[in-house]
């Protein structure tokens, strides 16, 4: 049997306008009130469109009609079976001080194992230069980390004009962008099922540790510490926290010991992973603009003690933000 | 298995279905929104570049900010605005929606774009263009990571019957008995073929419209045995519109469409 489709169009068409008027509004403007009333009249008309569908898929084989109804119950499909939180209202500082710590705590395993793979890289590169200082070029990209570090802090330290005057703000900037655009690449290579990721925190950790190493053994521990404490307490721990987003990734690929399907287990982290990276993001803005206009500035300038004490001060602050903003009380639903 | 449509079910058990968007559509609507990112580049650059006047550090600063944001931006920004698509993929009518046909979020859009950095390595696309065509849905890796699909926008536009064949007079239905077996014994899928053929018969080449339209005259001929009164010197075209005439509009549906005009 064929439905007369003139007149199944012709007694349907206001109800299809109807609900796609509905859907226009809803798209619109998601946050909108809809009473009760209109809420029941918007599923009537989502169930009689579905219906029109049924029919005219069983009974007629008229392809331009049948795709419009499917691309209206698609829509209204998606508005009424979606059951995760509307996202269109955002919080900032509720999102600071209590969805990102608390996402970080959530997955704090993730950022362990993340800082695993960094510490051996570290040990990694810092034995590597303590038992074979010639593979410095090898392990550093950077050619200013190449040389002998006490004639890099005499250097420094009798440097009379100020190197980065009149480029301090963009200096910054291409600290920033660079450190996020790596960041953001570490949480992508999760896809690998996290071999890029551990890869990449590895790499972060050899070039670390060989330069830590390079440095304590030329005596140049303090200078080191003011140079690199007061972005790297922050700089270290969003790369670190980037890796974790990227571990977070793999976990849900490989899917070991979950019962839920791949798109279940991808579907309940990239939100936690949203979360993660924004927040990497604002902590390297912050250790752009202190690497910039602080780190570079060494003795007598800035006496590294005040450098190494502001850097204390961050990390302890940091870690107190990450452990305890937006803990549950007991008793808090 | 490669799929070219995804079927979602309903808990109230109706299925529709989505038409997915192809690699090459997809690369294609990616180069215009590489065009667009370039093109605002160049704006952003030369409104930064009046900053110099000010401070040239300042300058700087701004477009290496302005240029990360604008490449990272751009798909998340207007992912988000205009539901699921970009300038690229507003023009070749696709979009991005969730792989369960549930509403598009917000983080979903950051993470699909985000991973675009993976995708695109090493060149050109090249690692997200195999996997989707690899993958049974087409999803790149940023797809696959945010359960996101690409689908093809169908013209939202309703079938207008009335042009199509109103206001010609249908020798066929002087035989109502011999319409009404014709309307049994043709298939929806055979009525969908001509309703199509007659819908898109101005694409056609002219020589092959006219072997189109014998041969499908003649598989509808012999469903049912019309007398030659009302078939005579009827052209195949005609046949067929009269076929579709009787198949698709009852006499009940004329008048319903008669009194709601």
């Amino acid at each position: 049997m064929i439905i007369d489709l003139q007149k199944f169009i012709q007694q349907e068409r206001a109800v299809w306008a109807e609900l796609e008027t509905l859907l226009n509004r809803l798209e619109a403007d998601p946050d909108q009130p809809l009473s009760l009333e209109r809420l029941q009249r918007f599923h009537l008309l989502y169930e009689r469109t579905a219906a029109d569908l049924a029919r005219i898929t069983t009974y007629s084989s008229e392809p331009e009609t049948r795709r419009f109804l499917e691309n209206l119950v698609a829509r209204a499909y998606g508005e009424i079976h979606e059951t995760r939180e509307n996202q269109r209202r955002f919080y900032p500082l509720k999102w600071f001080f209590q969805t990102w710590p608390r996402t970080f705590r959530r997955h704090v395993r993730a950022f362990y194992l993340s800082l695993a793979f960094t510490l051996a890289g570290c040990a990694f590169g810092g034995l590597a230069i303590a038992f074979d200082p010639d593979a410095k070029p090898a392990l550093m990209p950077f050619s200013h980390l190449l040389g002998d570090p006490a004639k890099r802090v005499a250097e420094e330290e009798s440097a009379t004009g100020d190197r980065l005057h009149g480029r301090k703000t963009s200096f910054a900037a291409e600290l920033m962008t660079h450190n996020t655009k790596v960041s953001i690449f570490t949480l992508a290579l999760g896809m690998t099922w996290g071999v890029g990721t551990i890869i990449m925190l590895f790499y972060n950790g050899v070039i670390l540790g060989a330069v830590a190493v390079d440095y304590i053994h030329a005596g140049e521990t303090k200078f080191l510490l003011g140079w690199l404490m007061p972005h790297g307490v922050i700089e270290i721990p969003a790369i670190l926290i980037a890796g974790q987003a990227g571990l977070l990734l793999a976990f849900a690929l490989i899917g070991h010991g979950q019962r839920s399907s791949l798109r279940s287990r991808l579907r309940g982290i990239s939100g936690d992973i949203m979360t993660l990276i924004f927040g990497v993001g604002l902590m390297l803005i912050w250790a752009g603009f202190i690497e910039s206009f602080l780190s570079q500035y060494h003795e007598p300038v800035i006496p590294y003690n005040a450098k190494i004490a502001f850097g204390a001060v961050e990390l302890i602050l940091l870690f107190l933000f990450l452990a305890k903003s937006g803990a549950k009380k007991p008793g808090d639903s | 298995m490669k799929i070219s449509t995804l079927k979602i079910r309903t808990p109230e058990g109706i299925v529709f279905s989505q038409q997915l968007a192809g690699p090459v559509t997809r690369f294609l609507a990616c180069f215009i929104d590489q065009l667009c990112i370039q093109v605002v580049l160049n704006v952003t650059g030369l409104v930064i570049s009046l900053l110099t006047v000010i401070s040239f550090n300042f300058a700087v600063a701004f477009y290496a900010i302005g240029y990360f944001a604008v490449n990272i931006g751009y798909g998340i920004l207007l992912e988000w605005g205009w539901r699921g698509q970009t300038i690229g993929k507003r023009l070749l009518r696709l979009r991005v929606m969730d792989a369960e046909g549930m509403r598009l979020q917000f983080n979903q859009i950051v993470v699909r774009n985000l991973l675009r950095c993976v995708d695109s390595l090493p060149l050109f696309y090249f690692v997200g263009g195999v996997t989707s065509l690899l993958n049974a849905r087409c999803q790149r890796l940023g797809d696959i990571a945010a359960n996101t699909i690409v689908v093809r926008i169908p013209q939202e536009a309703e079938p207008d019957l009335d042009q199509l064949l109103a206001g010609k007079f249908n020798s066929l239905r002087q035989f109502p008995h011999l319409a009404a077996r014709l309307r049994q014994n043709i298939t929806p899928a055979e009525a969908d073929i001509a309703l199509q053929a007659l819908m898109r018969r101005e694409e056609f080449d002219p020589v092959a419209r006219v072997g189109l339209f014998a041969g499908l005259a003649e598989h509808f001929r012999a469903k049912v045995d019309f007398p030659a009164e009302a078939t005579e010197g009827l052209a195949d075209e005609q046949y067929l519109r009269n076929v579709v005439d009787v198949v698709y509009r009852t006499r009940a549906g004329e008048k319903v469409a008669a009194a709601a005009a």
